[in-house]
């Protein structure tokens, strides 16, 4: 069987360059099944240990057993980018899950938010997670479980909490006001300056320029915060801490561009298979049934679906676009856009029709209905789970002389406060990294004030 | 790929924590062990808690405990739950049609997001050992020593030694027969056997400590103990079973219940047991002192009483009361005395604590201790069980 798979990968690789695929070569690996689970429960191979991941596990198996969730591929960007096939799929399945990788990896080559990543951390996630995993490991069992532990409780939780706008590396913040000097004055303040009486006051200069606060504006990277200004941290917590933020740095495009990235993908295993006059009939039609049961609005026995399928949308994007506006044209979307653009500007009221797309309301009592089939509000109900990485928006917004971090949430963005049960625990977790007073501002469900501390 | 239709699971399921169904080599597993680690732990802090309910008092034959269990949640900053959440979704209805009528259950009010996890739960078996064990670590408890008086021992015989007479049931044949050999080897013209050959094992009298306890409890169950009352007593009794059970191999339980007068009951309707009118404590007291004295010798066990009421007897009783507890104590390991203060309010001094505290004052093993709440209990047996064995 294998034969007869890299035959078809390689005849279905000479065609996706003939098409004008761009991409990092891939490694294929075909992995048994717990393998494929385990990959993705943990996202990476090889990720460091955490009870949590135990959780997902036993919830992935249970949804596995049930047939809810079937896992075909996992694939991560790189040079070269490796790919993970389920050994137990059949041939025509593996063969659709090769064209689609391939797009893949064109895309994860060109998109910008990829881009950024694979130039800023090189070209080997697996490798780095692996090196964090092992560095862990290793801080396991010089210092043991329960303080790893309780380092993982806190960065874990803190996980998309990082700053996608800035670099993987980064330095912290300058200490004194040193530019001072070059500032261009004011032209007002330098013609007070000149007058007669006011010679005397101005002149006390510091001998040194004011300290800058920490931090000079709120923080949202929170992670980056906590490794680089927790007073007392030891170097294997920091360690922890920018592991856990290199890896959500990676997993962010990811995250960002699923449907652009699958339904791209998608687009192109439709494609590579349709023009792949090399395959036998009978395989092409299977493969092509395997792709029409994942590219589904929702399962043949509903009526509606309450989640958008992202292969789906993505899938229908795309083929309007390159129908409409040419190949070249939806390359430049392709490196340009995240899926706040996508779906915002290449979304119309047409395509939604066709699609019968709706925005609903699920209430607490398990009633769900239909709210509307306006546009925006179907765009910005696809869109909402993934604002600022799905998480609320807190910042680092102070810390004060005894140490204590003051921590913000920006319930104006978010529309509401936090959960107040779990805000408490994430505080806590960060109290015991951070040493010292954590406090949370943030709102109550009347949108008064409130403050959680530990 | 995944192929998730967006159908929240919603069956609960059932996996037990201790199977290793799974491969114990993969990290999902071993991440999923050190979760169940955790949430050992986490029940452990709560054991109170768990181990009010049901009939722990005595089932040597059923020693453990099904505890239901949430997942551990680790915990990410959320925003409010907003008693509605969208989304968006695909395929044929018109605005404002109901897709899911509101249903019955408030349980299932799964948000329609399909984000939530399906809400899995499972049971964790405890044995009642362990948890005793773990009781006792956790209060760092001393433990229980039998009475070292010498009207406590129990006579045994144990063989020691070989003698040249006694009975014929006890002659050693190895023994004999090695003597004969012994003899035959320097004789001449030797025979088989000579009385000198013959060797006899021998007993002697010891004497060793009684391993057996009688454990008596006695409740009030006049109109003043209410339901929360009892459940106190009940766990007090619960775990001051369990630390004397670690001690001795064999122990026997009476339980005996008071209003005016006293009964004695099976342990399992003694909870059941409710009762009117006064209190007259010394009913009781009598009554221990005769099951003490026809069923279990004081030279022969290790014997423990413990009493819970609310703390009011019959004034008039007070003498009386006082004179069976003085009888009792000198007599036995440990006479404990618990007042379940519940939600109603109680003097601080009440007649039978005063009784107890005199004992106590007396050097006679006794204690009393009030128990308001659950958290009580621990307090309350940290507190005999130190008292005990200091005085043993």
């Amino acid at each position: 069987m294998n034969e007869s798979l890299e035959e078809y990968s390689v005849g279905l690789e000479t065609l996706a360059k003939k098409l004008g695929l761009d991409y990092y070569p891939v490694d294929f690996e075909l992995a048994p099944a717990s393998l494929m689970t385990e990959i993705a429960v943990y996202g990476l191979p090889v990720r460091m240990p955490h009870w949590s991941f135990g959780v997902r596990y036993i919830h992935q198996l249970v949804r596995q057993s049930m047939g809810h969730s079937r896992i075909f591929e996992v694939m991560f960007p790189g040079d070269p980018c490796h790919a993970y096939l389920m050994d137990g799929n059949t041939i025509a399945e593996n063969t659709l899950v090769t064209a689609h990788v391939l797009g893949h990896a064109d895309f994860s080559k060109n998109n910008a938010l990829f881009a950024r990543f694979h130039e800023q951390a090189g070209a080997n996630i697996i490798e780095m997670a692996a090196a964090h995993a092992h560095r862990i490991q290793q801080a396991i069992d010089d210092i043991g479980t329960e303080r790893v532990e309780a380092v993982l409780d806190a960065a874990l939780a803190l996980e998309s909490h990082v700053d996608m706008d800035k670099e993987l590396h980064r330095s912290p913040y300058p200490t004194r006001a040193d530019a001072k000097k070059e500032q261009p004055k004011n032209p007002f303040q330098a013609r007070f300056e000149r007058l007669p009486e006011a010679k005397a006051a101005p002149e006390e200069v510091p001998e040194h320029p004011p300290r800058i606060p920490v931090p000079p504006h709120p923080e949202y990277d929170l992670l980056w915060f906590i490794a680089q200004y927790a007073p007392d941290l030891e170097q294997w917590e920091r360690d922890i801490f920018l592991s856990v933020r290199a890896e959500s740095l990676y997993f962010y495009p990811v995250f960002a561009c699923q449907i652009m990235n699958e339904g791209w993908a998608s687009y192109w295993h439709a494609r590579l298979l349709r023009e792949a006059e090399f395959l036998p009939q009978p395989l092409y039609l299977s493969a092509i049934k395997a792709h029409s049961d994942v590219v589904r609005p929702f399962a043949a026995d509903e009526q509606a679906a309450l989640q958008v399928n992202p292969y789906h949308l993505g899938f229908t994007l795309w083929e309007r676009i390159v129908e409409q506006r040419g190949m070249d044209e939806a390359r430049r979307i392709c490196r340009e856009e995240d899926d706040f653009g996508f779906v915002r500007n290449y979304l119309d009221r047409e395509l939604a029709e066709s699609l019968s797309l709706f925005a609903y309301e699920a209430k607490n009592d398990g009633e769900i209905r239909v709210v509307t089939r306006d546009l925006n509000a179907i765009r910005e109900a696809i869109l909402a789970p993934k604002f600022n990485y799905g998480a609320p928006r807190i910042a680092a917004t102070e810390m004060r002389q005894d140490g204590t971090l003051v921590l913000t949430h920006d319930h104006a963005s978010d529309g509401r406060g936090l959960d107040v049960a779990r805000g408490n625990r994430v505080i806590q977790y960060i109290r015991r990294v951070w040493r010292r007073p954590v406090r949370l501002n943030t709102v109550d469900s009347r949108g008064e004030p409130h403050e959680l501390s530990a | 790929m995944t192929d998730e239709p967006g159908k929240p699971v919603s069956r609960p399921s059932r996996i037990a924590a201790e199977t290793p169904w799974y491969d114990l080599f993969s990290r999902g597993a071993r991440d999923w062990l050190r979760h169940n680690q955790k949430v050992r732990e986490a029940v452990r802090g709560r054991l109170p808690e768990l181990l009010t309910g049901g009939d722990l008092i005595t089932r040597p034959e059923n020693r453990t405990v099904l505890v239901p269990v949430r997942f551990l949640e680790h915990s990410r900053f959320r925003l409010l739950d907003p008693g509605a959440q969208g989304g968006a979704g695909q395929g044929k209805g018109e605005a404002g049609q109901v897709l899911r009528p509101a249903s019955d259950e408030s349980d299932n009010a799964q948000g329609g997001a399909g984000t939530e996890d399906g809400e899995v739960r499972f049971v964790l078996e405890l044995k009642v050992d362990e948890i005793v064990d773990w009781l006792w670590e956790e209060l760092k408890l001393p433990d229980l020593k039998p009475k070292r008086s010498a009207s406590l021992d129990d006579p045994e015989y144990v063989r020691e030694g070989w003698d040249k007479r006694g009975a014929h049931s006890r002659l050693d044949r190895r023994r004999t027969i090695k003597e004969a050999v012994k003899r035959r080897a320097i004789q001449e013209a030797p025979i088989p056997f000579v009385n000198e050959d013959l060797r006899f094992r021998q007993l002697v009298r010891r004497t060793t400590p009684a391993l057996n306890a009688a454990v008596i409890f006695a409740l009030d169950v006049s109109g003043s103990m209410q339901e929360a009352e009892r459940k106190l007593a009940k766990t007090f009794f619960f775990f001051a079973l369990q630390g004397i059970r670690r001690q001795y191999p064999k122990v026997e339980t009476v339980f005996l219940a008071h209003t005016v007068e006293a009964w004695e009951f099976p342990e399992e309707q003694f909870f059941q047991v409710a009762g009117g009118g006064g209190t007259v404590t010394s009913s009781v007291l009598k009554l221990a002192k005769d099951v003490l004295e026809k069923r279990f010798d004081p030279s022969r066990y290790n014997a423990y009483v413990f009493y819970a009421s609310d703390g009011e007897n019959a004034s008039e009783d007070r003498e009386a009361a006082g004179g069976l507890l003085e009888e009792l104590a000198a007599k036995i390991n440990y006479t404990g005395y618990v007042q379940t203060d519940g939600s109603a309010y109680r003097p601080s001094e009440t007649q039978m604590i005063e009784l107890f505290r005199a004992l106590h004052d007396k050097g006679l093993p006794a204690g009393a201790a009030r128990l308001a709440s659950i958290d009580d209990v621990w307090n309350a047996i940290r507190e005999f069980f130190q008292d005990e064995a200091a005085a043993a």
